[in-house]
């Protein structure tokens, strides 16, 4: 196993490499460029910007300068937050888009889970169909809708949490987005589980459990829980580097300083050294969770083994 | 730290009304978070808000955008218009040292160097040898400032410029800590920064806010009322309306979009502040081949736009329709307008029907045309309304969106039809738009505009010292373009902003600036705020 | 957990029969494809919700497509008199307009059929990407797997809007492309959940008797593997489709989805949110005709997975 993830680990180098270098490529080839805006520079002006950031050299150059610093830890200026480097602007922003996507993902599988365990349980009977519908309420209402309604009722008013904003990360300021972000997880986890849960209650060795006279709540704790996390567990890997990376729609919604909005933001501005700095950060991030998947698949469910 | 916010907003009035020590902080929503706190890195309008808070220039702008002196307590200029004398008040940085003429001559020299790589760099190109300095063909000591003395500055320009004193009161030419950039690389440092205006930086979370807090060593901070002013720069108008709501900001700088019009209206029409804004909408046409090369069609498709309804029906935010290229609230000439705008729809929508078929179009010869705009709901609207009013011509409309930097990349590459466009001025002076279409301008060379004669009056505007006589000529030159149905104008902006009735100071003015030094807070409890 | 670490292997030692395993003497390869459908086909018939969410989202399809010729308002139709009007049967506009006159109707109908072919095409792409990919890397496994998950890996980090912006410069804004855009990057974290189950199916007795029995390689994974991964797969189908049509807006913003005059629901719902308090039918009718797709969606996606377990044939 040690081995295994010391092989994995080192994969991660030349796996960031090649997405640093499709990024580049492909952020480089897409039209439109950091100083494309309303207002059209003249000729000179647009020279200076371009030669301040480097952008005058051949391609080839760039990417060669970038992979330079890149080497010693350097992600460049950001060209719109002109006061930070994007380092700075990542570090300001990851621990609050991590302590809002944690709680969230932490709130889903603390309600989804059990929802969906029950669910599959009580398979078919009203107490399914009920949770069954909430969890679509939650899939089927998108969360830039629910969010602000939400922002509306009890921001607004009922006014009994803030409208918006982060104060330092203060508790009522948390409860809304964290929400907000949440709920549609804890329909995914839910319809997830049941199904899988309904899945391994089928299967043999449930019966053998059964027939060996455990009690229905021995057999799903001991034995059924573990094999159904399986399908919840690969979904939860992207999708946990994803939340934790902060959710665009959330953070404008209540106005959170996240880095959520640097991937599209980012993107949008041409802000060629933020989209990097965020491409290798969530890469890195997609890189360690999907590694920590595969182990809990073992630890899972035993039979896994990984050749080495 | 997490102050239960809930209790300090209850606790808040009765602080108020105890009048003691309890500092004035207004709530801001300043749109967007800030690109740079240096005056010469960035040219957002919410980066400008906060620069100019922390950096007065030598030329102030008031509460209504009017200029008055600032650093300089007066100025004279010689009379063929080319020779600035600013005389400095004695003011001191926020850490005590002096400020002096070699501050400002440091600061125009920075400004123009090509490694500065400011924006609006352009509009100083009247100053001797900017223009080569900002190329990097001089030396920034070439450039045509110098300082007399401590307390004078002169510079020397090529040539009048009607505008120059309103780019000396841009937050690009305040005067820089020259001793303090001189030795460090970062000097814009939360809570440490030296400062000239009358706030200094307090702390700084980027994307959540930004705090400035009153400058005592501002020269005039007996006349500022606010203690503090926290910024929030918030990127959904409607996070800024709840938060309005809930007493959470009192002023937002954000303009509230058509779609919360209405509710704003009817809900707090004590808080809804319109003015007309210099700056116009107006669709472009590519010139350089096909049907959009022939005036006629130009023209039928100008004819058939009823301004009226996309201001009022479509978008209701309480744009003016426009038959001109210069906003009227802008300080143009007077009485220019495109002919043929003023005649009554049917008769309009008649001779464009005839002027298409003179141009070769009609039902069997239809006209297609790609109209693009940039992403936005206001924009789509508006687009659609045009190509339904055009649909009658025979005209055929594809719709094509994209985001804004793809959109405005399109526009520079020549790639499209009619493309969507909004200038807004920098400074209130009709060449800021109008010579966006002469010879050498930006949106000549997107559109494929030429006209000789368009070219000679900007040329020829140049070189008047004379107000009156120089917005005469630009209003020919504005004329001009229209004669040729090179635009399609659709509405002069309005700013739309939120204000809370507490707040105090807030004056309407076609630059939409609003200085916070003239900002004050009444406290609910004592109607009238003793700001002096 | 109690006293054993893994109760899981406890339960291992005391049968032969393997962890999660599905009954091999009934596995799928005793039918032919088709008694196979029929049998799925009449025990779906059984389930009430299914068959009737089967029926809606019929009708909500036939709706969409026919709908709109028997309306008196063409899509793009502005009725001049009648800017952002409330629902009315006096004015014909029986769900109101929008801000340019358009009626709400229509273009909610119209909008049905651009996201519900968006989600078909693309569920159906990333469907069948994502279930031969992980099924395959699965199975295989060791330095394949390892090398197909590390391009997924990749994919995931790649910045989307980019791939999709450069996609569209390449070959030109097309609907089509859009489809294929959404559904390249949603297979992924189907053939991640595949790829999953494959690992634990794998070393089950019934697929290691099938080995041993000298099936191949390819006839296993889509006979055995493929058919008792569908469970997890049918639900995160159910799953994709209100993301694939919510993305397709994003994709709108971008100006990389629909064009006007044409739209979506998730177009119309991201315009319609903004106007909650002044006009909510414009919020209104397009969520209703987006979760009630959804909501037959997933009743009809848990009787199908029903009729399809192998396990209760």
């Amino acid at each position: 196993m040690l081995s295994y993830t010391l092989k994995r680990l080192a994969f991660a180098v030349p796996t960031l490499l090649v997405v640093i270098t499709i990024s580049f490529f492909l952020m480089r080839a897409a039209p439109g460029g950091p100083f494309d805006g309303e207002r059209q520079l003249p000729p000179e002006i647009e020279a200076n910007l371009k030669a301040a950031y480097h952008l005058d050299e051949p391609l080839p150059m760039q990417y060669l300068r970038y992979m330079g610093n890149l080497a010693q830890g350097d992600f460049g200026p950001s060209f719109k937050y002109k006061d930070f480097s994007v380092t700075e602007l990542i570090m300001q922003g990851f621990p609050v888009s991590l302590e809002i996507g944690g709680l969230a993902i932490g709130l889903a599988l603390l309600i989804g889970l059990p929802l969906g365990v029950i669910a599959a349980l009580k398979r078919n009977s009203t107490i399914d169909y009920l949770v069954m519908s909430l969890a679509l309420g939650g899939i089927a209402v998108p969360n830039f809708v629910i969010a602000p309604i939400m922002a509306l009722v009890f921001g607004v008013l009922l006014g009994w949490l803030p409208a918006g904003g982060w104060n330092g990360g203060a508790l009522p300021n948390l409860v809304l987005p964290v929400i907000a972000l949440s709920i549609q997880q804890i329909a995914y986890i839910a319809r997830m589980m049941r199904a899988s849960m309904i899945e391994t209650m089928g299967s043999h060795f449930i019966r053998t459990a059964r027939a060996k006279g455990l009690s229905e709540v021995q057999v799903v704790l001991r034995h059924a829980l573990r094999p159904s996390l399986l399908p919840v567990v690969s979904y939860l890997g992207p999708a946990i580097a994803a939340i934790v990376t902060g959710s665009v729609v959330i953070e404008q919604i209540f106005g959170i300083p996240g880095i959520g909005r640097y991937f599209v933001q980012g993107a949008l501005n041409r802000d060629y050294t933020l989209v990097m700095g965020t491409v290798v950060f969530y890469g890195a991030l997609i890189v360690l969770m999907n590694l920590l998947v595969d182990l809990l698949y073992s630890a899972l469910d035993p039979q896994i083994r990984y050749d080495d | 730290m997490a102050v239960h916010w809930r209790t300090l907003l209850t606790a808040l009035p009765l602080l108020l009304s105890l009048g003691t020590a309890q500092a004035a902080t207004l709530h801001v929503d300043n749109e967007g978070e800030p690109g740079s706190l240096d005056p010469q890195k960035s040219a957002n309008h919410w980066d400008s808000r906060i620069q100019k808070a922390m950096f007065d220039r030598l030329v102030d702008t008031a509460a209504d955008g009017r200029l008055i002196p600032g650093l300089a307590s007066r100025w004279d200029v010689s009379d063929d218009g080319t020779v600035y004398t600013f005389h400095l008040r004695d003011a001191r940085w926020s850490d005590g040292t002096p400020i002096t003429a070699e501050d400002a001559v440091f600061s125009l020299r920075r400004l123009l160097m090509p490694a500065t790589a400011n924006h609006n760099a352009n509009l100083y190109y009247a100053i001797h040898n900017a223009r080569a300095v900002n190329r990097g063909e001089r030396a920034p000591e070439a450039l045509g400032v110098k300082a007399l003395d401590a307390h004078t500055l002169e510079i020397t320009l090529d040539h009048p410029s009607g505008y120059f004193l309103q780019a000396m009161a841009m937050g690009e030419a305040a005067p820089l800590p020259r001793h303090v950039l001189s030795t460090t690389k970062r000097w814009i440092v939360p809570g440490d920064t030296v400062v000239s205006g009358a706030f200094t930086l307090g702390e700084w979370h980027p994307q959540s806010q930004l705090t400035l807090e009153k400058n005592p060593a501002f020269y005039a901070a007996d006349t500022v009322a606010l203690d503090r002013v926290v910024m929030y720069p918030l990127e959904d108008t409607n996070d800024a309306i709840r938060r309005f709501r809930n007493d959470q900001i009192d002023l937002s700088f954000a303009q509230v979009p058509s779609s919360r019009i209405d509710w704003v209206r009817a809900q707090r029409p004590d808080a809804l502040r319109t003015a007309p804004w210099a700056g116009e909408y107006f669709y472009m046409f590519n010139l350089r081949d096909g049907a959009l090369a022939d005036a006629r069609v130009r023209k039928a498709l100008n004819l058939v736009v009823r301004r009226e309804i996309i201001t009022d029906k479509v978008l209701g935010t309480g744009m003016r329709p426009s038959h001109r290229f210069v906003p009227e609230a802008m300080s143009g000439a007077d009485g220019v307008t495109m002919p043929g705008l003023d005649a009554p729809y049917a008769e309009r929508a008649e001779k464009a029907r005839a002027l298409m078929r003179e141009a070769g179009y009609g039902p069997d010869t239809p006209l297609t045309l790609t109209l693009r705009y940039n992403t936005d709901d206001d924009h789509k609207k508006v687009a659609v309304a045009v190509a339904a009013m055009w649909k009658p011509l025979g005209v055929t409309v594809e719709l094509y969106n994209s985001e804004g930097a793809v959109h405005y990349a399109a526009i520079k590459q020549c790639q499209f039809d009619v493309a969507r466009y909004g200038m807004v001025a920098t400074v209130n002076d009709p060449i800021d738009l109008v010579g966006s279409y002469a010879a050498g301008g930006s949106a000549a060379a997107a559109s494929g505009y030429q006209n000789a004669r368009l070219d000679a009056l900007i040329e020829k505007s140049a070189h008047i010292a004379n107000a009156a006589d120089r917005r005469k000529v630009l209003g020919q030159a504005e004329q001009t373009l229209l004669d040729d149905y090179a635009v399609l104008p659709i509405f002069d902006y309005v700013s739309n902003h939120l204000v809370s009735p507490r707040v105090q100071g807030f004056e309407d003015n076609v630059m939409d600036e609003h200085p916070l030094r003239f900002l004050s807070l009444a406290s609910p409890s004592t109607p009238s705020h003793s700001g002096e | 957990m109690t006293s054993t670490t893994t109760p899981y292997r406890g339960e291992h030692d005391d049968t032969p029969l393997p962890a999660g395993g599905p009954n091999p003497p009934a596995g799928p390869d005793k039918n032919t494809g088709e008694s196979l459908g029929r049998e799925a086909w009449r025990r779906l018939k059984q389930n009430k919700a299914a068959m009737a969410s089967l029926v809606i989202l019929t009708l909500m399809a036939l709706v969409c497509f026919i709908g709109p010729h028997l309306l008196p308002w063409a899509l793009d139709e502005v009725d001049w008199s009648n800017f952002q009007t409330a629902p009315s049967l006096e004015n014909g506009h029986y769900f109101g307009t929008d801000a340019n006159g358009r009626d709400i109707l229509v273009r909610t109908l119209f909008g049905g059929q651009v996201s519900l072919s968006v989600a078909l095409v693309a569920t159906f792409v990333s469907l069948v990407i994502g279930v031969l990919y992980g099924a395959v890397a699965g199975y295989v496994g060791g330095r394949t797997d390892n090398l197909m998950m590390r391009f997924v890996d990749i994919m995931y980090s790649l910045p989307f809007m980019f791939l999709v912006i450069l996609l569209m410069v390449v070959f030109g804004r097309n609907i089509f492309l859009i489809y294929a855009a959404i559904g390249a990057v949603e297979w992924l974290d189907m053939a991640r959940i595949v790829r999953g189950q494959t690992l634990a199916l794998k070393r089950r007795e019934f697929i290691e008797a099938a080995h041993a029995l000298g099936v191949g390689g390819p006839t296993i994974v889509r006979r055995h593997l493929i058919p008792n991964t569908l469970g997890p797969v049918i639900i995160y189908v159910t799953l994709t489709v209100p993301k694939v049509i919510l993305l397709e807006s994003f994709l709108s913003f971008l100006g990389l989805g629909v064009q006007e005059p044409l739209t979506s629901w998730g177009v119309l719902i991201s315009e319609g949110k903004d106007m909650m308090e002044s006009a909510p039918w414009m919020l209104i009718v397009p969520s209703l005709f987006l979760a009630v797709t959804l909501f037959c969606l997933n009743f009809l996606g848990d009787g199908l997975r029903d009729a399809l377990d192998p396990k209760t044939r």
